[in-house]
Parts: structure tokens; sequence; C-alpha cells
């Protein structure tokens, strides 16, 4: 401890928020943490941390993820942090903080930046077991504990922001998620009617019931004190097992009471527009704890840093003020997006309002536009697309019509089509932090940012609720363009060409190895190199798939193709997280013979595997060692399977319906279908996986319009549907041609993947293709039905010369000596199987010893030694 | 086009404790991939052959996932330097010293390998 700690001025924080730590930073940044002593006095056990995405915690992140806390940070610039050590009294006479620990600090300025607390309305037995807030990381916790091992139902009292975000959690947990709102309207604050009730009917939609105007009048409790209901204001009573109050926040202003500061009406900490209060000028409050100079509490982190900003300008002696803030705000609630920003209900005098609204899809958007045309705010439910831009044409008049902002995608040129190069320098794209376009454009031209990230880092832009991300990367996209650098489109560090150039190159050129490609078209320096693992397996992809007409060898473990090939497509099986793997049978369209189910069942019980249905109808069978490959698959060949190319990036499954053989309401032979395309594509190498499935009539069994291509049956013939999507961003596929014969859907399918394979960019989904392609739908089918380019013929001439050279990859693999010399545990030692790969029993199967991986952990050796 | 293999009776070994031990043929090795090799003190080496015929080696454990895999991974030339990305969760390793190049704390060992 220095000696006299009073020499150097100190400032005392009370309360380490979002709010304190940003000041801490400013603090640092004016370098006042150089020339002061800054004590912190931190309430809750961990320092702080992301309150905005505390849901995230349910979706795992972790409390340490959360942190907004560099430990560094605050060790580098010798900052006191007491963490779990709330301030309990001031003493303005003497200047002085009391913590709850005893400990006394003497202050030249004080900064208080407590918070907020949730409002518990006063209802009978409001603290009874099974009663929370949702405001701390410890709420979520004790939340997440109750819901666990005591509820089944779960109801929030509140229908604003946090109560749906709450509700949200509870149904993630796994609770039957009721909301309560005394308002006639969720979000009251937020939207207005119209906006509520699109909201109502999508929440509602989502499982959740929603009880509007009416009020929480009494928690109901057993015997022991637990929750088990609540009686609402017109009479009824809800059956639930834990309640959580999300009824708004009072701002924490306690501390400053006690010691005799001046605070509003209604609660917060009066304060001037340089954040000092008023009636103290050593004192400051900030963040949700202040009333601001212009009469409000703000409940946003936005208007918080901006008071930070300006409390620690003005400590420094420099001109700061905060005198109001926007109010914008972008949510997405349970996945349906909300927005408001400006004046959104209107209150300015004369103006009008523009709305679209379809209440089939959930949407309702609506702009107030002054009378002289300017764009005074708006609310935007279900698809807040152009919040972006919206929110920064705020208060000038739009270079377009109003109505164009608002219609739906392709209805018109949507704010979308305007782009965020029409807005203005000073207009703000990222609220929460403040930034305006020119900064960002600053940070491109005269930084020399090139990347979103770096962006970032430089302006702190996007760095907080991440609404303004998107905008941000197309500002970033066409400054780059306008300041000549020109925007590298290459596959990788490798190439300059697109995947689709390079399709063409070795098309043109008949090349056929990747290194001939790589030393003649990559880049300068890349060429005589060993590539990287982007390019390699990809173009190891056009070759495979421009195999028979290019005169390359079909088989993907030839020669220099083995090199090229992902680890999973060089074992011919997918590598799982200990280092064993997976083996997929095809089983095309589904279906399977009893005997080809006892075969699969005995070797998985010879091989000790895990067997599991897979999500693509199909068998999966896990846990084989990389020596077992080989003789698993003699067995399964000699029983008639063929590879599932499981591992590849190819065609995966077919799925079917049972179809008019056996079901009622069949119109055609569904499995019959899948089965044929199934066999017609199997092997064919592709940008991405590619997944197909036939139903037999409308009811749609087979979800074949989730699918890359998908056929669904009409009394008239097939339906083809394409650019459907599962997994992370499902899309529905869209119809491209109708009552199709047999033989007319086939020569659609093969125009229809060639061009996509020729297309398309490296891992690349049909369906993010059909949405990047200019043209989109209508493209494809003026190239794939009307022959537009004329390239239909030679299109069909490769598929069909992919289908007569398939050849199956295993049978072919477990044929050559040499090839199976690869699957070998060691090279020195093929007989040791690898000690990491180990088992233990679960649910009478195996699963992978998950602690051995954790053990053969070594610590990092000294130098290198070559 | 299928490469031909060298086939010269050229071992590859690698230096342990100051010695060479013979592991394999060089003609095991394709380039641009690699192969798994068990050493004495059981713990297990990555030996890769680039398409300049340079030989490497470095510990056959993915420091990240725990399982011995690296040779399995594929080669490619970072700033004229080898390395050699994870087949799991694609980090990439230097194969002259070892260290990770897309997280600079994280580094595996790294073996003298000759062909003889
Ligand atoms: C085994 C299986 C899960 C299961 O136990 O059911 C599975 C397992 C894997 N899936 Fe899947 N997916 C499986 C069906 C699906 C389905 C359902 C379907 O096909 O009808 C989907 C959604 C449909 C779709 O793709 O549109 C699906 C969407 C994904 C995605 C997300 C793709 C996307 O476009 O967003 C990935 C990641 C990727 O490919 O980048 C993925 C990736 C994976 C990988 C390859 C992840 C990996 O690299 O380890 C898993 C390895 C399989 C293995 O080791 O054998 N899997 N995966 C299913 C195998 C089906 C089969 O018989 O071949
Ligand atoms: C679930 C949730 C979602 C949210 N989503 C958004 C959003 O999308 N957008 C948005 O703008 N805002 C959102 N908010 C609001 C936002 O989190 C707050 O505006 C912001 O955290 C305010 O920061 P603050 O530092 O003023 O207060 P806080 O973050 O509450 O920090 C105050 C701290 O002071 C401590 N404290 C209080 N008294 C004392 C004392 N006597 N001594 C020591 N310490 C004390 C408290 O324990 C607390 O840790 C959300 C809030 C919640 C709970
Ligand atoms: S999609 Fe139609 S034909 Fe197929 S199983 Fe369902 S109802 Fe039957
Ligand atoms: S608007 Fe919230 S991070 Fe930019």
């Amino acid at each position: 401890m220095s000696a006299t700690p009073e020499a150097t001025p100190t400032i005392v924080l009370v309360g380490h928020g979002m709010v304190g730590q940003r000041f801490l930073e400013a603090l640092a940044e004016r370098g006042l943490t150089a020339t002061h002593r800054v004590v912190v006095l931190c309430e809750e056990p961990r320092p702080a941390y992301d309150r905005v995405a505390l849901t995230s915690y349910f979706s795992g992140r972790t409390p340490e993820e959360l942190s907004v806390t560099d430990p560094e940070f605050i060790t580098t610039h010798g900052i006191e942090l007491y963490v779990g050590d709330p301030a309990v009294t001031v003493d303005r006479v003497a200047r002085e903080v009391t913590a709850r620990s005893g400990r006394v600090f003497g202050y030249d300025t004080l900064v208080l930046a407590t918070g907020s607390y949730p409002f518990v309305p006063p209802v009978p037995n409001k603290d009874a077991e099974g009663c929370f807030v949702y405001r701390t990381i410890e709420d979520l916790l004790a939340i997440e504990e109750y819901a666990r091992t005591r509820a089944t139902t779960g109801a929030v009292v509140g229908g604003g922001l946090l109560g749906l975000e709450a509700a949200g959690a509870l149904k993630g947990l796994g609770l039957t998620a009721h909301i309560v709102e005394f308002a006639p309207r969720l979000m009251p604050v937020q939207v207005d009617e119209g906006g509520g009730a699109a909201l109502l009917r999508t929440i509602e939609g989502m499982g959740l019931s929603v009880h509007t105007g009416v009020g929480t009048q009494e928690i109901v409790v057993d015997a022991s004190g637990a929750v088990t209901g609540m009686k609402l204001s017109d009479g009824s009573e809800l059956a639930t097992d834990l309640v959580v109050f999300s009824a708004g926040v009072r701002p924490r202003d306690q501390l400053a009471r006690d010691c005799g500061l001046t605070v509003g009406e209604r609660g917060g900490i009066a304060v001037d527009e340089q954040c000092r209060t008023v009636a103290d000028p050593h004192v400051f409050a900030i963040g949700e704890c202040a009333l601001a100079a212009d009469g409000r509490v703000y409940g946003l982190v936005a208007p918080g840093y901006d008071q930070a900003e300006t409390a620690a300008a003005t400590i420094a002696a420099d001109e700061a003020s905060f005198t109001g803030a926007d109010l914008s705000t972008k949510l997405k609630l349970l996945g349906v997006d909300v927005a408001s920003f400006g004046d959104a209900h209107g209150t300015t005098g004369d103006c009008l309002d523009v709305v679209y609204s379809d209440s089939r899809a959930g949407l309702y958007k609506k702009l107030v536009i002054g009378r002289d045309g300017t764009l005074l705010g708006g609310i935007l439910v279900g698809d807040a697309e152009a919040y972006g831009t919206l929110r920064a044409l705020t208060g000038s008049v739009p270079p377009v019509a109003p109505e164009s902002l608002v219609l739906p995608a392709g209805a018109g040129a949507g704010a979308e089509g305007l782009g965020p190069a029409a807005l203005p320098d000073d207009a703000i794209i990222c609220s929460c932090n403040n930034v305006r376009k020119g900064t960002i454009r600053e940070a491109v031209s005269e930084h020399r940012c090139t990347t979103v990230p770096e962006v970032k880092k430089c302006t702190k832009a996007g760095t907080t609720c991440g609404s303004c991300v998107k905008v941000l990367g197309q500002l970033v996209a066409a400054e780059l363009e306008a300041s000549g650098v020109e925007v590298d489109k290459g596959l990788c560090g490798c190439f300059s060409q697109t995947r689709e150039e390079l399709y063409e190159i070795v098309l043109a050129l008949r090349i056929t190895t990747y290194q001939d490609l790589l030393d003649r078209y990559g880049r300068e320096e890349a060429r005589g190199t060993d590539g990287c693992e982007v390019c390699k397996p990809a173009v190891g992809s056009i070759i495979a798939s421009l195999a028979p007409v290019i005169g390359a060898s079909g088989y993907v473990l030839d020669g220099e193709q083995a090199a090229l090939q992902d680890s999973n497509d060089h074992f011919l099986a997918n590598l799982q997280k200990n280092g064993s793997y997976s083996v997929v049978p095809r089983i095309p369209g589904g279906e399977i013979t009893p005997e080809k189910l006892i075969v699969i069942g005995e070797i998985a019980r010879d091989f000790g595997l895990y067997t599991k249905i897979t999500g693509g109808q199909r068998i999966d069978l896990f846990g084989a060692r990389v020596e077992q490959l080989p003789l698993i698959w003699t067995r399964l060949v000699d029983a008639g399977f063929e590879s599932g190319h499981a591992y590849g990036k190819a065609l995966r499954t077919v799925k079917s319906c049972v179809g008019s053989t056996w079901c009622r309401y069949g119109v055609q032979d569904s499995v019959r279908m899948a089965i044929d395309l199934e066999l017609r594509y199997r092997g064919l190498r592709s940008p991405h996986k590619l997944k197909s499935a036939v139903s037999g009539c409308a009811r749609e069994c087979a979800e074949a319009q989730s699918k890359d291509f998908g056929v669904i049956a009409t009394a008239g013939g097939w339906n083809l549907y394409v650019g459907g999507n599962g997994g992370a961003t499902p899309r529905h596929a869209d119809l491209l041609a109708q009552d199709l014969s047999d033989t007319e859907l086939v020569r659609l399918i093969d125009r229809f993947l060639m061009f996509y394979i020729r297309t398309a960019d490296r891992l690349e989904r049909t369906s993010a293709w059909l949405e990047r392609l200019p043209g989109g739908l209508d493209h494809v089918r003026e190239v794939v039905v009307e022959d537009s380019l004329g390239i239909c013929a030679e299109l069909e001439s490769l598929m069909a010369a992919h289908v007569a050279h398939y050849r199956d990859e295993w049978a072919e693999t477990i044929n050559d000596p040499e090839k199976l010399a690869r699957f070998v545990s060691f090279v020195n030692a093929p007989d040791t199987p690898d000690p990491v790969v180990g088992f233990v029993p679960e649910r009478d199967q195996i699963k992978p010893d998950l602690p051995l991986l954790a053990i053969g952990h070594r610590p990092l050796e000294g130098s290198a030694q070559r | 086009m299928t490469l031909a293999l060298e086939t010269t009776d050229l071992k590859v070994q690698l230096r342990l404790d100051g010695d060479w031990l013979t592991l394999c043929d060089l003609s095991r090795l394709l380039p641009g991939r690699g192969v798994a090799a068990l050493l004495p003190d059981g713990r297990q080496a990555a030996l890769f052959r680039d398409r300049a015929g340079e030989l490497y080696a470095v510990d056959n454990r993915d420091p990240f996932a725990g399982a011995a895999v690296l040779s399995r991974g594929l080669l490619g030339t970072h700033r004229g330097r080898p390395y050699v990305a994870s087949p799991l969760l694609k980090q990439r390793f230097d194969l002259l010293d070892g260290r990770c190049l897309d997280d600079e704390t994280v580094r595996v060992r790294t073996y003298e390998v000759r062909a003889a």
C-alpha cells in the first residue's frame, strides 16, 4: 500500500454493471486512471457482464462468456475492484463511502451507477418459493434449477420486452409458458395496437399462452409455501409452478436518498447535462439509476453509455453533455423481429402513418411521416430487415416514396434495395454506440480497416446488441469497393478465381490435377506450394464431378486425388470426436429388406458399434476404428450394400413416403421414384451436400419441400420443387415445374443439378445459391426449363456421363491392396489399436470415452526441436 | 493422372533421444497427406511429406479435441511455411515449429525426421 493514498485524487465508482464498466473504459481512454486512484464497489459476485445478452445463457453462453470485463484491463490500469462488496453508506460531508465489508474509501469524485431493480407488484405471496425476477445471472441460475427440479408450467407477469424474453426462456427450459399482461397488448411501450396484434398471433403460434388485459391479484401457494398458481383480475385462476415477475424496473436510488441527494418524484437520481447530481458537484450518477436532465430515466444501455462518456469527459474537464437519447430498439424476441425507432407512436403534431400489414404472415410495419415528408419514426413487427436503413434515415426525407420502404421485398424498391449507400454521412448506423456512417467510412478509408471485425474494434460499432452488423457489413464492402480496394472474391488465398470460374477452367482446358491448376492458374505466390485445405477439396470435387468428361479417374482415392480429399472422403467415413468413424451404408429411398437389416445388426453386434436411425431414413453405425473400416465394408459389400456418401459433398439421401402402393391417399409410387433418383445421382460430387425426397401426395409426409430438390406426386405426374433446406437456415423449396412425367422430371433434375454444380460457390447449398443468383428462380427456370443459354444438352450429357461411370467407392477400395494399406492405426504398428479411442457403456450401447481424450493432454513442450 | 510414387527403398526415420528410429518406407507417405506412427514411449507422431518431398513430424494429438488425428489432416502452405489442418475443427499447425496458426497459445511438439 502506498503511504498516502490521499495524495492522488480518488474516484469511487459504486456499481459495476454495463454502464459502470463503460465509464471505467472512458476514464482509461482519457488517461484518468493514470492520474487518479480508481476504486470500484461491485455488489454482484462477478464483475460486469453483458446483461443485454443475459438470455443467451439459456442457449449455451456461459457466465464467463457473458463477461464484459477484461481482467487485464483492470490490472493494467491499476483499478481496485472489490467484487461482492456493495456500498452501504455515503457520507457526503466527510466524502467517504463505506462498503459492506467495513472498508471505508475517501473520494474526491463519487460516481453512482447502481442500475435498476425489478419491480415486483405488491400482491399477496409475492415472495413465495417459486417466485423469481429476471435481472442477474444469479436469477437465471435459480430459475433454471427450479424449472428443472420442481416445475412443468411457468407464468411471466408482464408482457414487455423482458417478459417476452423470460417467457421464451421458460419455454426453452421445457415448461408450458404463460404471459400475463395488464395492458391490452404485448409490448405496450414499443409497439402500437396493430403491431401488438401481429406479435400476439405469432407468439401464440409458437405455443405460448398470452393473457392480456388482466392483472395478477394474488399468488396461490400450497401448504409448504410453494407457488401453485395465480389469481387474475378477471376472477380466473391460472395453475403454475413458477412465476417470473417482469413488470418493469425502478432506479436503485436508495443509497442516494439516504445521503440526501435529490431524487425524482418517480425515482432516479437527479443529474444535470454533465451527469453531475444537482445537489452535490462531487457526485455523479449514470445509467439506469439516473434521472437525466431531460426528465427521463433511460432503461436502455445506449443512453447509459453516453452518460458514462459524458461523466468521464466532465471529470477530465472536457466539454460534454447528455441531453437525451433515441429510444430505438430492435429485438429478436422468440425469433420474431420487433423494432421501433424515432417517434414510433406518432406523437408529433400533423403526422401521417404509412401502414403495411399481413396478419397471416404476422407482419406489421408502420412508418410515421411528417407533413414535409420527413421520416419521423416507425414500428416493424415480423420483419425488421429494413431497420438499420430506416433508423438512419429518421429525421430526413427519404430518397424514395415511403410506401416502398415497408412493402415486402420484391414488391418494389424496398428499403433493402435502397441500401446504406443512400444514407447521409451523419446518419447513425450503430445507435448503441452512437457511431455515424462517416466514422465507419473513415475507419475503412483512413484507418485501413478491411474487415467488419476490424471496423468493430476501431469504432465500437456493432459491439453491443449487434442489430447494426448487417448494415455495417454492407457499408464496409461498399467503402472498400469505392476506395478502389478490390474486394477479393477469390476462392481462398491460393486462387483469385471463384469456384465457378475454376469449374469453367477445368472443364474447358481438361485439367486433371490440382497441382497443374494451382501452378498455372493459382495466385502468383501460391504456385508451386502445397495450397490449402480450402481449395484442395473444392478442386478435388470439381475434378471428381467432371472426371468422365475431362478424362480424370472417377475414383476419388486415385493418385493425387486422394491427397485432396477432406479427411472424411479420404477414409470414406465420417470422423467422430474421439478419432473413430461412423459407417453409413446407402439405403435408397429408405426401403430395406429384413435380410439386409439383419446383416447391419450382425455387423454392428460383431464390431460392437453404436447404431442409430438417422434423420435421413437410414442407419448409422458409430465407433469403428480406422483399421476396422475395410473389414466392416467387406461384409457390407458382400451383402449388397454400397457407400452412402455420408462423408461426401455429394448426394445424401432421397427420402420417401410409402406412397400409393400402401397409403390410401397416395397418387403415385413415391418409393419407386425415390429409389430411382437416389440410384441415379449417388456418388455425384457437388459444391455442398445434396438432399432430396419424394412424397406420394400433397400431404407431404417425406418433407420434400425442405430439400435441395423435392418431388411431390400429383394426379397428373410430379411437381418439382428446388432450393429447399433444413439445417440452420431453413427455406421452403420453390416450385420449378408442375405435372411432369417420369422422363420430364428426371431430365429437369439432371439439368438443375448440373447447372448448380457448375455455378455455385464452395459449400453453398442450393438454397443459398438460388437466393444469390441474379434473377433467382426465374433465371434458373429460363436456363433449365426454357434453355435460354442453350446449355441444356451439355448439362444432360454431363449427367449421363456421371451415371454411366458410377462405381461404388467402397467396393473398389476393398479390392485394392494399395488403398487398403492406408486403413491402419499406425504405419509402424498396424495391429495396435489407437489407445486414445476408447468407449464406455451408455443405454445398452457404447459412447466415446471422453475423459480419456482429456487426460491425453500434455503440457506444451518447451522449444521446437526442428 | 496417377503420380508415380518413388519406389526407392528409403526409410522414414524420426529422431528420439538422440537416436534415429526407423518407422516405415518412404513410399508409404503420399505427398500432401500423413500417417500416424506409434513411438516407444506410447506417444504418437504424425508424419507428413509435402509436394516438394520434404518430411515433417509433429505430435499426432489434436490439442483442441484430444483425439490422435492430426496425421489425417490436409497439408497446406501459409506464408511459405508448411502446415497441417486438423480434420476435426480445422485449426492449422505450423509443421516447422508446431505453433497453432489460429491460437497463439497452443503448440504441438515437433520431431526431427529424415529419409535414409
Ligand atoms: C447422422 C445424422 C444425424 C442423425 O443421427 O440423424 C447427421 C449427422 C451429421 N450432420 Fe446432419 N445429419 C443427419 C441428417 C441431417 C438432416 C435431416 C435430413 O437430411 O433430412 C439435416 C437437415 C436437412 C438439410 O440438410 O437441409 C441435417 C443438417 C445438417 C447440417 C446443416 C446444413 C445446412 O444447410 O444448414 C450440417 C452442417 C453442414 O453440412 O455444413 C450437418 C452436418 C452433419 C455432420 C456431418 C456434422 C459433422 O461434420 O460431424 C454429422 C456427421 C454424421 C456422421 O458422423 O455420420 N447436418 N442433417 C443424419 C444423417 C442423415 C443421413 O442418413 O445421411
Ligand atoms: C434480460 C434483459 C435484457 C435486456 N435487453 C436490453 C436490450 O436489448 N437493449 C438495451 O438497450 N437494454 C437492454 N436491457 C437493459 C440493460 O441491461 C440496462 O439498461 C443496462 O444494463 C443498464 O446498465 P447499468 O450499469 O446502469 O445497470 P446494471 O447493469 O443493472 O448495473 C448496476 C450494478 O450496480 C450494482 N449495485 C447496485 N447497488 C449497488 C451498491 N450499493 N453497491 C455496489 N453495487 C451496486 C448492481 O448489483 C448491478 O450489478 C436488458 C436488461 C435485461 C435484464
Ligand atoms: S405423403 Fe401422401 S401418399 Fe405419402 S404417406 Fe403421406 S399421405 Fe400417404
Ligand atoms: S446498434 Fe446495437 S451494436 Fe450497433
